[in-house]
């Protein structure tokens, strides 16, 4: 995909540069063969899993352990494992689309999400040789289950205050763990924990422990809201001997582990949200047209035409988001060479290049499913209460995912957080960048814009870059290092962020399938991010003066104020009449249609 | 043991048939291996697996078809071979996919050839038999089961719901019926596999065919959809009025009696 002569695109710098549509990737540039895995595993979702989701949800686990199995035969489970170790060592598309088909699956979702993901990535990514040789082929196959133990009671989004210890024994070959785990998926059937220790109560370190170590045991399941399929419990550590050779990665070195995993965690919860959003918006426009209220389906009543145009536009921008983000992964993969393929740290790095990009879909699709969950019960009306309508249960199983993986408040913290840092270490020029936008904008006039295709959308986004950039430059210079306490300001520039990456993803797709394919076959396309992007770009300004007057006064707010405005100018399209051409394709096919 | 697999490409089985001017509308439709040849493979695979051989999956289409043939190796088949029908054949039917096969398969020495029951859309059934007649070689149709011990073949055929059991000798032609076995799904290994699997593609000139050769017998005057299900009526009243209603209802509106 990558232009060889050309440097990767570099994690966040969408923000100050332009990027041509050939350097992303979309869902349309899918292969055949990511095609055929992605069938598979939809075949297999449909036909094996959801027959058993009612079982599932009551609890019985031993048909979770037994899909796994099924779903490991198909090399299901093998995507992310290299194929020295019985992996497939596909790439993150191929993941990805993999991830998404399983969503249909509801909370067996997140039991297979948490065993091909943060269970079995610490050791793909931070094993040794042996630790690999011992554990990938069983992983890779569903012979063994693996889960991921971090938050304790007393510490969630602040995992590096974990109470859990490790302590040298005296002959020097284990070390002795204690302490407790909290909501760990997969609990129940687990037979390899990822768990998070402190050595001597101080250095945050990560151990493979095995559920048949002695002292090991779980608590009662939990009684959740939602995601009941999968199996949460308490993982009880009392003087647990694991062996020397069983820390992963080096001893004081488990935060780099683990925020390298919730990088990857975030972005994987953003891919399943999409086929949950799917999901959701067939069963309501399929509910909407055989529903009959007033003597004619309601889809026929704009008021749901609009939640329906509403609800397959966001996932649109979303899906165009998160797909473009995987592709980064695969794009910057490309350029490591053979050996550094092989090394899980330069993988890693790969990803963290672009943690920006990966708290930004955790937190917009989280949103959107939310969104979409909350409207499809709405369009189902009272049935939508009833547990034995699906979207019920879509509903609650949608809430978690704005709390877990970091809730969507750290990750819109850590969204300026993590452009600081770039900017401070010369990695993106910044502070430069705002500060010749400062000046500029004293004598800047609003261009004339064409009316061509895109035209419109992509001079919107370039003004939504210049805003945000103007946003973020002045609360820099205005707070500094006391930036930190200032976290509504903050929340404010990570929704600013996400409107650019959102509004330029989707024009992104749309002009890459328009080249090549034609303007008439992808109409749909250009509606969505038509609308999308005027709704994201008003709802920037409502953020920016929001902001601007939190950070300014005086006749600092008016010059600022006045630069904003020039800079919102904007010609509204007829949302309305879009929508409901819109919502027409999405009743004609019964689903999200793009 | 040398097994052949006819295959066809067809409308998935969710897809919604739209007409235009008469002609159904291909573009955007999703097309899938009819669901009659997955049981052929499947079948094919796990005799290969128990007794030998080779499995060749065949395909008279256009270039599209490749992807389905490809669907065939990632299930496990070992080659496949497409007849782009393409640039030579505008109109064809049952009579010229079956010459095209047949003159493929001549001389090709296979113990046994393996076809779906019918196709989901055409619906015909014929091209299996078709192909055995033009080989000369014995065909059974609609099988549910498939035991092979040297070149004695027991098998047993749907027939209206009964079984029929039949013995018969290789080499031999069989349609394969729902209820033959349970089709796998293309594992990951199998897709990645099925890439450098070959795929050979073949045109009329190829097999040493005419136009002519296999102009169709037959032709299409019309295509139609079938007429919208009305909503239903329910009959009040009396019983006795009620069954005389009914009676003229089907006499008058229905014109069934």
């Amino acid at each position: 995909m990558a232009n060889k002569t050309e440097a990767y695109i570099k994690g966040g710098s969408f923000i100050m540069e332009e990027i041509p549509f050939d350097r992303i990737f979309t869902p349309e540039d899918c292969t055949e063969e990511h095609k055929m895995i992605a069938k598979t595993a939809e075949d297999f979702v449909l036909n094996e899993v959801v027959p058993f989701i009612d079982r599932l949800e009551n609890h019985e686990f031993d048909i979770s352990v037994k899909l796994l199995k099924q779903a490991g035969e198909l090399g299901l489970l093998a995507a992310d494992i290299p194929e020295e170790y019985s992996g497939l060592g596909l790439d993150k598309v191929s993941s990805a689309l993999i991830a998404e088909q399983f969503s249909r699956a509801g909370g067996f979702s997140i039991t297979f999400g948490a065993h091909v993901g943060i269970g079995s990535l610490p050791i793909v990514l931070f094993g040794n040789e042996e630790q690999k040789k011992k554990y990938l082929p069983s992983l890779a196959v569903g012979e063994k289950i693996a889960a991921y133990a971090l938050t304790e009671p007393g510490s969630g989004s602040d995992a590096l205050g974990a109470k859990t210890t490790a302590k040298l024994n005296e002959a020097g070959t284990h070390y002795i763990l204690n302490g407790e785990k909290q909501w760990i998926t997969n609990s129940a059937f687990a037979d390899v924990f990822i768990v998070y220790a402190k050595v001597d109560g101080k250095h945050f370190t990560a151990f493979i422990v095995e559920r048949d170590f002695p002292g090991v045991s779980t608590g009662p399941e939990e009684k959740k809201m939602g995601i009941k399929s999968s199996s949460t419990r308490t993982l009880i550590l009392d003087n647990v001997l694991v062996p020397k050779e069983n820390v992963l990665g080096e001893i004081g070195k488990g935060h780099k582990i683990a925020f390298n995993i919730l990088n990857i965690g975030r972005y994987k919860l953003a891919v399943g949200a999409i086929g949950a959003c799917k999901r959701i918006i067939e069963l309501s426009v399929k509910y909407a047209v055989q529903r009959k209220q007033f003597g004619r389906p309601i889809a026929q009543f704009p008021l749901i035409q609009e939640k329906l145009a509403n609800m397959a536009l966001k996932l649109y921008a979303m899906e165009s988001s998160v797909y473009r983000t995987v592709g980064l992964f695969d794009d910057r993969m490309s350029y490591l060479t053979p050996e550094e393929q092989k090394d899980g740290n330069a993988v890693a790095q790969s990803i963290a290049e672009y943690a920006i990009e990966c708290s930004l879909n955790k937190v917009f699709g989280s949103e959107t499913l939310d969104y979409i969950a909350d409207e499809g019960v709405q369009i189902h009306g009272g049935y939508g209460y009833m547990a034995e309508y699906e979207v019920e249960r879509a509903y609650r199983d949608s809430r978690i995912n704005r709390i877990f993986e970091g809730t969507n408040e750290i990750n819109r913290l850590l969204v300026p957080g993590m452009f600081l840092k770039k900017a401070m270490k010369g990695e993106l020029p910044l502070l430069q960048k705002a500060q010749s936008l400062q000046k500029e904008l004293l004598t800047w006039m609003p261009e004339e814009i064409g009316d061509g295709v895109l035209e419109q959308e992509k001079y919107l986004l370039k003004q939504a870059k210049r805003v945000t950039l103007l946003l973020a430059g002045a609360a820099a210079q205005k707070f500094g290092q006391s930036l930190q306490q200032e976290q509504e300001i903050l929340a404010n520039i990570a929704d600013a962020v996400n409107n650019v990456y959102a509004m330029e993803s989707a024009i992104l797709r749309t002009e890459k399938a328009i080249v090549n394919s034609g303007e008439e076959k992808n109409k749909q396309k250009l509606l969505y991010t038509q609308v999308f992007v005027q709704e994201a770009f008003q709802e920037l300004e409502a953020n920016a003066k929001e902001t601007i007057v939190a950070i300014e006064e005086g006749d600092d707010l008016r010059i600022l104020l006045s630069a904003l405005k020039k800079l919102m100018r904007q010609i509204p399209v007829n949302v309305i009449k879009k929508k409901r051409q819109i919502a027409a394709r999405v009743i004609e096919e019964e689903k999200y249609i793009v | 043991m040398n097994i052949c697999v006819l295959i066809k490409r067809t409308f998935d089985t969710e897809e919604k048939i739209i007409l235009t001017d008469g002609i159904i509308q291909e573009e955007g439709a999703e097309f899938i291996i009819n669901p009659y040849d997955e049981y052929a493979i499947e079948e094919a695979i796990q005799i290969r697996d128990e007794q030998g051989g080779e499995v060749t999956a065949v395909m008279a289409g256009n270039e599209d078809g490749e992807k389905e043939l490809r669907t065939a190796l990632a299930m496990g088949a070992d080659k496949a071979v497409l007849i782009n029908l393409e640039e030579d054949v505008e109109d064809g039917d049952q009579w010229t996919t079956a010459k095209v096969l047949s003159t493929y398969l001549e001389g090709k020495n296979y113990d046994l050839i393996l076809a779906g029951n019918v196709a989901i859309d055409g619906g015909s059934g014929q091209v299996g038999p078709r192909v055995a007649e033009l080989l000369g070689i014995p065909y059974v149709t609609a099988i549910t089961k498939l035991e092979i011990d040297g070149r004695k073949v027991k098998i047993e055929r749907d027939v209206e719901g009964d079984v029929e059991v039949i013995e018969a000798s290789l080499p031999l032609l069989v349609t394969a019926q729902q209820g033959l076995n349970e089709p796998r799904y293309p594992s990951l290994p199998g897709i990645m596999k099925a890439k450098r699997k070959p795929l050979e593609q073949l045109e009329l000139d190829d097999l040493d065919l005419e136009e002519d050769d296999v102009e169709p017998k037959t032709k299409v005057l019309e295509i139609f959809l079938p007429p919208k299900k009305e909503a239903g009526k329910i009959l009040k009243g009396e019983l006795e009025d009620q069954a005389k209603e009914l009676v003229s209802l089907l006499r008058s509106e229905a014109n069934i009696i």
